[in-house]
């Protein structure tokens, strides 16, 4: 039986949780056999919402297969696909069946996915779902009809520690945490200076949040240029680069591990912040050497 | 101001190609300022039109009109005549402009020349911007008279999102800026931030009940 996620992040000096990226189509065996693999070895399996605006299998759906195979899920939830009534009932479902982490995201905009004539819905923003989550909690709807069985959920937000300007991204994610939260996830970071900086903000408004640092390996020089240029929110620092266009051909993979390890150690041994969420999508099978390289196995 | 652009010409080709008299009727308001729809762009259609049918080898006869408001059935009245005398009507109207006419004239069938785009401003020579997403529940006094319902890509109302490209622009297109960007950097300049600060709930989106009808009390 897994330890909630709540009582690990009041007990566990250094927390660690990676994502599960749903597949596209209803062939789920790749999912439970990533769920099996990691599911003792993090503290709690992260699943993404139609990530990247990418149609897929459901949060919520492999947030059970999680719970069934004996994992701690997060349910990631996006403002973008549902309006507050399915949200509110995609809560009271996952509550129901033992989901009680979730992770309140705005969602990437519909012109990034594949199917990019949707409507795209942003009935709230991610500052109004933490509220909502909230006033279930209490045991109310939004409307503030009262819930016939309430839910407890523990909630988590992002946020964007290399965003330019950063002051703006820094409003929201107070009022991210005045809504309450328990964990911040950030987008991929590579500089620590830019994170100790931005840890060093939330301290100043919210003692008690954890931190997790968002771990994204970059397998190769051209990825990591890609990145920079398309991603909103990521940098790759030039000395990453130049390290990875050093690295040999077919290397690349193990020399994105390997540092991804490297800055996982580091962020641990001098306590940048409470712990890391590994993306490593697609290659899910490989997250145990990551956490084998950064001493956590 | 109303914001059109002209449909792309096979679509309009398409849809009056059953028709040998047509009427086109621009309008003088916003789609003449805005390039789209104006007496100009009804001349223009109407010599296109023709060239692709005398091409094409088959017989077209243009009416060409343009009324000061197409959305006022009194000025679009004056129509009368003209609707009598062809088979179809080409509207260079926004969408109200083009339902005012086909209401008017039911038993002629008007066709949209244009799509209706949005309600902007002409930001400089030739470029015109979205302003106003007409959601019955004004926002701006908070936002430093900057619109996040339209000018955020996700219509947020408590910050941006975490996709804001470097330098301040918006995730779905670096050519934008993101309005969270200036509506921040417009509240510093009015020392005014703690307007951002401050959390607001979800919105009205029934502000205005769909369709929209208002019963104005003159002044």
């Amino acid at each position: 039986m897994a330890v909630s996620f709540k009582e690990t992040l009041k007990t566990k000096d250094f927390i660690v949780t990676a994502e599960a990226a749903p597949v596209k189509g209803s062939n789920v065996s790749k999912m439970i056999e990533d769920i099996e693999l990691l599911k003792d070895k993090v503290d709690a399996l992260n699943v993404t919402d139609n990530q990247s605006s990418v149609m897929r299998y459901p949060s919520l759906g492999t947030c059970l297969l999680v719970k069934e195979h004996g994992g701690e899920p997060v349910l990631q939830i996006t403002c973008r696909d549902r309006n507050r009534l399915a949200i509110q009932a995609d809560l009271l479902f996952a509550y129901s069946r033992g989901i009680d982490n979730v992770l309140c995201l705005t969602g990437d905009s519909i012109d990034v996915g594949d199917h990019k004539e949707a409507k795209p819905v942003f009935d709230l923003d991610s500052v109004q779902l933490i509220h909502l989550v909230h006033i279930m909690n209490s045991g109310k709807d939004l409307v503030g009809n009262e819930l016939d069985g309430a839910v407890d959920f523990c909630v988590g937000a992002s946020a964007t520690p290399s965003s330019d300007p950063l002051e703006p991204q820094l409003v929201k994610v107070g009022k991210k945490l005045d809504g309450g939260i328990s964990f911040i996830q950030t987008q991929a970071v590579y500089d620590f200076d830019e994170l100790r900086s931005f840890v060093k903000v939330i301290r100043g408004m919210d003692s008690k949040v954890k931190i997790l640092a968002g771990i994204v390996p970059v397998v190769g020089a051209r990825m990591a240029a890609y990145m920079n240029e398309n991603v909103p929110g990521i940098f790759v620092p030039q000395y990453l680069i130049d390290e990875l266009s050093q690295t040999p051909k077919g290397k690349g993979v193990s020399k994105g591990i390997e540092i991804a390890a490297r800055m996982i150690k580091q962020i641990k041994e001098e306590k940048i912040c409470d712990g890391v969420h590994i993306m490593f999508i697609g290659r899910e099978s490989r997250i145990p050497e990551i956490l084998e390289g950064a001493g956590l196995l | 101001m109303i914001v059109a652009e002209r449909k792309p010409m096979e679509e309009i080709k398409q849809m009056v190609a059953p028709y040998k008299k047509l009427l086109l009727v621009g309008c003088g308001t916003c789609v003449t300022v805005c390039w789209a729809g104006g007496e100009k762009e009804v001349g223009i259609l109407a010599s296109q039109l023709r060239l692709a049918r005398q091409a094409e080898g088959k017989e077209i006869s243009i009416i060409e009109a343009t009324v000061e408001r197409q959305c006022e059935k009194e000025m679009v009245s004056e129509l009368r005549d003209k609707v009598k005398q062809v088979e179809a009507v080409l509207s260079l109207a926004c969408g109200a402009g083009v339902q005012t006419m086909a209401g008017m004239f039911e038993e002629t069938p008007v066709f949209p020349a244009l799509n209706t785009t949005f309600v902007g401003m002409p930001e400089q020579e030739g470029i015109w911007t979205e302003m106003c997403g007409l959601c019955g529940d004004c926002f701006l006094d908070r936002t430093g008279g900057i619109c996040p319902m339209v000018r955020c890509a996700k219509g947020l109302l408590n910050g941006p999102c975490g996709g804001t490209r470097r330098g301040g622009k918006c995730e779905v297109d670096p050519e934008k800026d993101c309005a969270w960007v200036l509506i921040y950097r417009r509240l510093e300049k009015q020392g005014r931030l703690d307007l951002m600060k401050k959390y607001y709930p979800p919105k009205n989106f029934r502000a205005v009940k769909r369709p929209g009808k208002i019963q104005a009390v003159k002044a």
